[in-house]
């Protein structure tokens, strides 16, 4: 329609040449594309830039323009490894710092979950914590850590509780929010068939709000692994944190990077094994 | 006329909202006293503008709102402030994405305590003769909107009790399914012997589908005039086009006030 009108007097009158030769004057352009590499052309690419960064790190210790005592040398590091493996704590270290992420993880959620859940209950209780829980969220929780190992010593529990306390806060706000978030009908259509509270609660409430607690797995696993590592930084006789801060005051850089490595493969264990639960809970509550 | 089925005796309903220049009184009538007898096995319709307390009085009934005044009686028995009493279906199906078609049916009974295996038996031929053979076993989210509604209305029926509300329940339906639908309502209810209350905008099917339709007002909530519909059942579609029929939808369109004349508010009119 639009083309036939400005077509029609395109050739008679000059006003609307002008008009449309201003129009010609627009530059043409095409969509913008963009060509996805095959996946082993990144795969290639990923794995380069690694290796060359290594190289790249190994020979400018050994050439002397990078400084080693900082920096340390990948061979050192490697070698580190290996004694850490075999002579050293690795294994305990390991352990110590699994343990309490992964307690802290379970305390720190389900507590969470639940008391978000408790929230359905009573809308009068509800008002009156939900205050004190926001202002705990506002805290640094990491600057009550000293605090927590004083009281709770320098063992396994103190790391459990910093980790319990960075999770127990994300899952019970996001566990609320699904409480909130509850279709006020599916509670009408539940005591219209002569529901009770408790009724409701386990066939609605809970799995209503299941996804909400499944979403925020991954994060505390993460955050829990925060949490005990700073409780080792602290005072610990064991873990990967300890290792860490050990080897910093010692200037055993090497043993450093070596800890930090062994940590972050251990991190992304821990997330993937995590990813994969809320996979397999997902499908199982169906939402 | 035997003893009525159900009764809304006188039922009204009124919110405080302190008092403005145009309500000295400060109370809003959500719902002017209002009385609606049906007996046994009835299928009545109630019709009305938005806002005129039609859920008002569904939730009443169904003991989810406390009326400010009057009473429901169900059997004789003075039901007000009673949940479980009636089934409802609510707008929505409400289906629990969790839960299987099977499962999602069966809820009422599991709520009254039917051992599952019991009231899973109880619902599968049900769900096989009423238009849900095959789906029996899938989540909710694999129907398509008609088939919820189906779903979720056999959820009503098997909580098994004699009176039924149905809020809208075809209102969100294309227009080919819901006659679909509304053929298989009138099957389902002469199958159970229902007493049926039943909401909807569409005058047309309150009319095909019903015995009586109640005519609502709003400002406040009331019945305004009650209609019988003396067409012989069972109903073919063909007679939304007979004389009797045409004769009761101009009078309802009338009294809905859809051509913007005669009924107005009360508190105007004073």
């Amino acid at each position: 329609m639009s083309v036939q009108d400005t077509a029609a007097p395109l050739a008679s009158t000059p006003t609307v040449r002008t008009e449309t030769s201003g129009r010609a004057a627009r530059p043409l352009r095409k969509l913008p594309v963009q060509r996805d590499w095959p996946t082993w052309a990144l795969v290639i690419t990923q794995v380069g830039i690694l290796v060359g960064a290594i190289a790249f790190w190994e020979i400018g210790a050994r050439a002397g323009w990078i400084d080693a005592f900082f920096w340390s040398q990948p061979s050192a590091i490697f070698n580190t490894l290996i004694i850490f493996f075999t002579a050293g704590d690795a294994w305990t270290d390991i352990g110590f710092t699994f343990r309490s992420t992964i307690l802290g993880f379970l305390i720190g959620t389900t507590a969470g979950s639940l008391l978000g859940l408790s929230f359905w209950w009573s809308r009068n209780y509800a008002a009156i914590v939900q205050p004190y829980i926001i202002c705990f969220e506002s805290i640094p929780k990491l600057a009550l850590a000293p605090l927590i190992v004083l009281v709770f010593g320098i063992g396994l529990p103190s790391k459990v509780a910093i980790a319990c306390a960075l999770t127990i806060v994300v899952s019970t706000l996001t566990t609320y929010a699904g409480v909130k978030a509850l279709d006020p009908d599916g509670e009408k259509l539940f005591y219209s068939l002569g529901a009770t509270r408790m009724q409701v609660f386990r066939k609605l409430v809970v799995p209503a709000c299941l996804p909400w607690i499944i979403s925020v797995l991954r994060v505390n696993i993460g955050l829990a692994l925060t949490g005990a590592i700073v409780g080792e930084f602290i005072a610990s006789q064991h873990g990967l944190g300890r290792a860490i801060l050990y080897a910093g005051q010692t200037y055993d850089i090497a043993l450093v990077w070596v800890a930090v490595l062994v940590l972050s493969t251990l991190a992304v264990a821990m997330y993937a094994a995590v990813s994969w639960l809320e996979s397999v809970l997902r499908k199982g509550v169906r939402q | 006329m035997p003893a009525p089925k159900l009764c809304v005796d006188n039922v009204s309903m009124t919110f405080k909202t302190g008092p403005t220049s145009d309500n000295p009184a400060g109370i809003f009538h959500a719902l002017a006293p209002v009385t609606v007898a049906i007996p046994q096995g009835r299928f009545v319709s109630l019709i009305g503008p938005s806002g005129c307390g039609k859920s008002t009085i569904f939730n009443i009934i169904a003991g989810l709102q406390e009326p400010t005044g009057g009473k429901v009686i169900i059997d004789d028995v003075d039901a007000t402030g009673t949940i479980g009493r009636v089934g409802y279906m609510l707008q929505k199906d409400l289906l629990l994405p969790w839960r299987t078609v099977l499962d999602n049916v069966i809820l009422g009974m599991e709520i009254q305590g039917v051992p599952l295996a019991e009231a899973r038996a109880r619902a599968l031929p049900l769900l096989q003769r009423y238009g849900l053979a095959g789906f029996e076993y899938l989540y909710p989210s694999a129907l398509s909107g008609g088939m919820r509604q189906r779903a979720a209305l056999l959820r009503t029926l098997l909580f098994d009790t004699d009176v039924i509300l149905l809020d809208e329940p075809f209102g969100a339906l294309d227009a080919q399914t819901k006659l679909q639908m509304q053929e298989w309502l009138l099957q389902l209810w002469s199958d159970f012997s229902k007493t049926v209350l039943f909401v909807t905008h569409d005058v047309e099917e309150a009319i095909y589908l019903s015995d009586e339709v109640h005519v609502m007002a709003t400002r406040p909530g009331r019945i305004i005039e009650t209609i019988p519909v003396p067409l012989p059942r069972p109903r073919q579609r063909t007679s939304a086009l007979t004389p009797d029929f045409l004769a009761i939808k101009e009078r309802c369109l009338t009294l809905l006030n859809v051509n913007g004349a005669a009924v107005r508010p009360i508190d105007e009119a004073a």
